[in-house]
């Protein structure tokens, strides 16, 4: 269970739906705000939203397993992002990802089995002149070498 | 007196530490009852000094970077002495990389704080929505298509043009939508501008809001980049406050209010009608054109559909004339293009100049070549669907005829470099494996053809039958090439083509001749 975040709870999700559903366009905002609160898309949450929008069911989970983004599951206590473009590929990238995953023994796309670290790849995070790159919860890292790899990695997994 | 110190919260600066620097600076100024005021900007972009900290002077501002905690103490020292460090870099505007580009639309960025309007303002904001206040419709396209603003994203398709179609339009609402979607591989102009003058696109959008009649705009930011999310937010907050969002801006009639809507990791989504769809809540699955989203665009409404870069380049037209920005260029490519220099790169960064530059100035001179220090073999122009250039190509000039006639594309102006370690091969792999993941799976040449061209290439990869299987490659390109929808699956074929095109070598086996170009799609 990630830190920080809430337990599910269906009348906290119908308040967080509520509170955005008169957007025009609304069902990637509530999306974000129920994965925001939770962690990530509570399946009991889908057919509310869709309730909610006037939508089928299937629009909303069609919608939800489109992006990248929305979580089936939570993930684990800390996200590491590490970006696989090319930018960052030129720069060393490829050998950084593959050093990340055998100190962490998954692969990318994976949560370790202690729940504590999730890695994940990232398709650019912009910060391409200062490649290789990547995001740890939220803080982004630049000009990546083993060593900075290596304490990112064991930050995440304290 | 109190020294004015400017380091940016820019997030490249960032990842490399700037938010440390900027507490150590704090700390260490407070520890010595030193009188200083710390203004968080946008970057310079000249990022293999970031983080880079200024110093207001008599002379100018001045530049010592790169900056750690750890220097912060001699820093100070220096800067409250005689100014000399190590790590000085002289006046910042006479940095030579600095000085040598045309700084129209990112004149500002990395100088004024991007959450202060007023800010903005003494650094000449807001002068080009005033005069766009005094202009009817008419006379504000005129200015907009005599500048020969092409669109920023990667298109080109005149601005002007695109607004005048949505101006004539009649219905009940319109839309103004910026194209945040910055998904390419060795871009950041849009992260940098929104990151260090938000301000520039509220002002852009804006306008095109009064010009074509449109009351509503939406700027759609990739996930991927939080900070440029807040730092629009902020300003939209912060320009509505003062009168310049909302109804009645800057004390006219007319009414322009904006949302910013985040992405969810779709990289389709940076296609204009797939945005669309996203912003609609649905799906980022690519529309069929016609209708243009000029005609039926957002809620299917008559919408404006700009790349940042394209709103950004329209308050300095409105407010110094078509002229002086069309002064700039060549052939059809008018003012300015923010180049962007990344991947292994000695000086990696934000290059703001008129179109013309060659290919070989941007990455030897202006770049300095790779910072691993090895041979430059290969630049990936235009992102992960652009071209890849051989040494050979480096001739080319910065403009978008002139690299369509060479197979290949600006896009939104990211040139990545590789060295010689890199694989041509491994790379065409994963152009194809790109466009298989992130196909929005509308249309079967990308969708399928994606996913065939990975097995094929791995084929080749393996050493078996490796003519015919490249033979089936080109194949595969010339059908998504010309059967697809839109540019993903499109354009997939410029990297993978001009890899098998210049690095022949890396594919393996006896080959037989290099293919022939393929014919432009349009």
């Amino acid at each position: 269970m990630t830190v920080g975040y809430e337990p599910w709870d269906k009348a906290r999700g119908a308040e967080i739906i509520a509170e955005h559903a008169g957007l025009e366009g609304a069902t990637l905002v509530i999306l974000h705000a129920l994965q925001e609160a939770f962690g990530y898309v509570p399946e009991p949450a889908i057919p509310m939203v869709a309730e909610a929008l006037n939508l089928s069911r299937a629009e909303v989970h069609g919608v939800f397993t489109f992006y990248h983004d929305f979580r089936k599951q939570p993930a684990g206590r800390h996200v590491l992002k590490l970006c696989r473009a090319e930018a960052c590929q030129a720069a060393g990238g490829d050998a950084l990802a593959a050093r990340a995953e055998a100190k962490l023994g998954v692969a990318l796309g994976n949560t370790t089995a202690d729940d504590r670290v999730t890695l994940e790849p990232i398709y650019c995070l912009g910060l391409c002149a200062t490649a290789p790159s990547a995001m740890l919860d939220g803080r982004v890292v630049g000009r990546l070498d083993e060593a900075r790899i290596d304490a990112l990695v064991a930050e995440a997994q304290r | 007196m109190t020294m004015r110190i400017f380091i940016p919260r820019d997030a490249g600066a960032v990842a490399v530490g700037a938010d440390d620097v900027a507490l150590a600076f704090e700390q260490a100024a407070a520890a010595r009852g030193m009188p200083v005021e710390i203004v968080r900007t946008g970057s310079r972009g000249l990022y293999w000094l970031e983080p880079m900290v200024e110093l207001a002077t008599a002379q100018g501002r001045v530049g010592f970077g790169p900056a750690t905690p750890a220097d912060v103490p001699s820093l100070l020292d220096a800067m409250a002495g005689n100014g000399q460090h190590a790590l000085r870099l002289g006046v910042t505007n006479e940095i030579p990389w600095l000085k040598r580009q045309t700084r129209l639309t990112f004149t500002r960025c990395g100088v004024i704080d991007p959450r202060s309007v007023d800010d903005y303002r003494a650094h000449g904001g807001y002068k080009g929505l005033e005069r766009a206040l005094t202009l009817t419709s008419d006379q504000i396209l005129a200015d907009v298509t005599t500048s020969g603003l092409r669109g920023r994203g990667g298109a080109g398709f005149p601005t002007g043009i695109k607004w005048k179609t949505v101006a004539q339009a009649s219905a009940d609402r319109k839309y103004i939508v910026c194209n945040a979607d910055e998904g390419d591989s060795g871009t950041f102009a849009d992260r940098m501008i929104m990151e260090g003058d938000p301000f520039v696109v509220i002002e852009g959008m804006t306008i095109a809001g009064i010009t074509v009649g449109a009351t509503k705009g939406y700027i759609y930011i990739r996930s991927e980049y939080p900070h440029a999310v807040d730092a629009m937010n902020a300003a939209i907050v912060a320009a509505r406050r003062a009168g310049l969002l909302g109804k009645r801006i800057g004390g006219s009639a007319h009414e322009f209010d904006l949302e910013v809507r985040v992405g969810a990791g779709a990289y389709v989504c940076g296609e204009e009608t797939s945005l669309l769809e996203s912003l609609e809540g649905r799906r980022g699955i690519v529309r069929a054109k016609p209708p243009l989203p000029a005609h039926k665009g957002l809620f299917g409404r008559p919408s404006v559909i700009n790349n940042v870069l394209s709103f950004a380049a329209i308050p300095f037209i409105l407010d110094n004339g078509a002229r002086a920005y069309a002064d700039f260029g060549m052939g059809r490519s008018r003012g300015t293009m923010p180049i962007q220099l990344a991947g292994n790169i000695r000086y990696g960064g934000l290059f703001e100049t008129a179109f013309g530059v060659t290919l070989g100035e941007l990455v030897d001179e202006i770049g300095g070549g790779t910072f691993t220090g090895r041979e430059v073999r290969a630049v990936q122009v235009g992102g992960p669907l652009g071209a890849y250039f051989p040494r050979a190509l480096f001739d080319t000039p910065f403009d978008y005829e002139a690299f369509a006639a060479r197979d290949g594309l600006i896009g939104h102006g990211g040139i990545v470099v590789f060295d010689d370690s890199v694989d041509m091969a491994k790379q065409a792999r994963f152009a194809m494996e790109f466009c298989a993941v992130e196909s929005c799976g509308k249309c079967t040449p990308c969708r399928i053809g994606s996913t065939r061209g990975v097995e094929t290439i791995n084929k080749i990869i393996n050493g078996e039958r490796v003519a015919e299987n490249l033979a089936v490659v080109e194949d595969l390109c010339n059908t998504m090439k010309f059967g697809s929808l839109c540019a993903l699956g499109g354009f997939t074929p410029y990297p993978v083509m001009s890899a098998l095109k210049h690095f022949r070598e890396d594919f393996g086996g006896d080959l037989g001749p290099a293919p022939a170009r393929l014919q432009a799609a349009e």
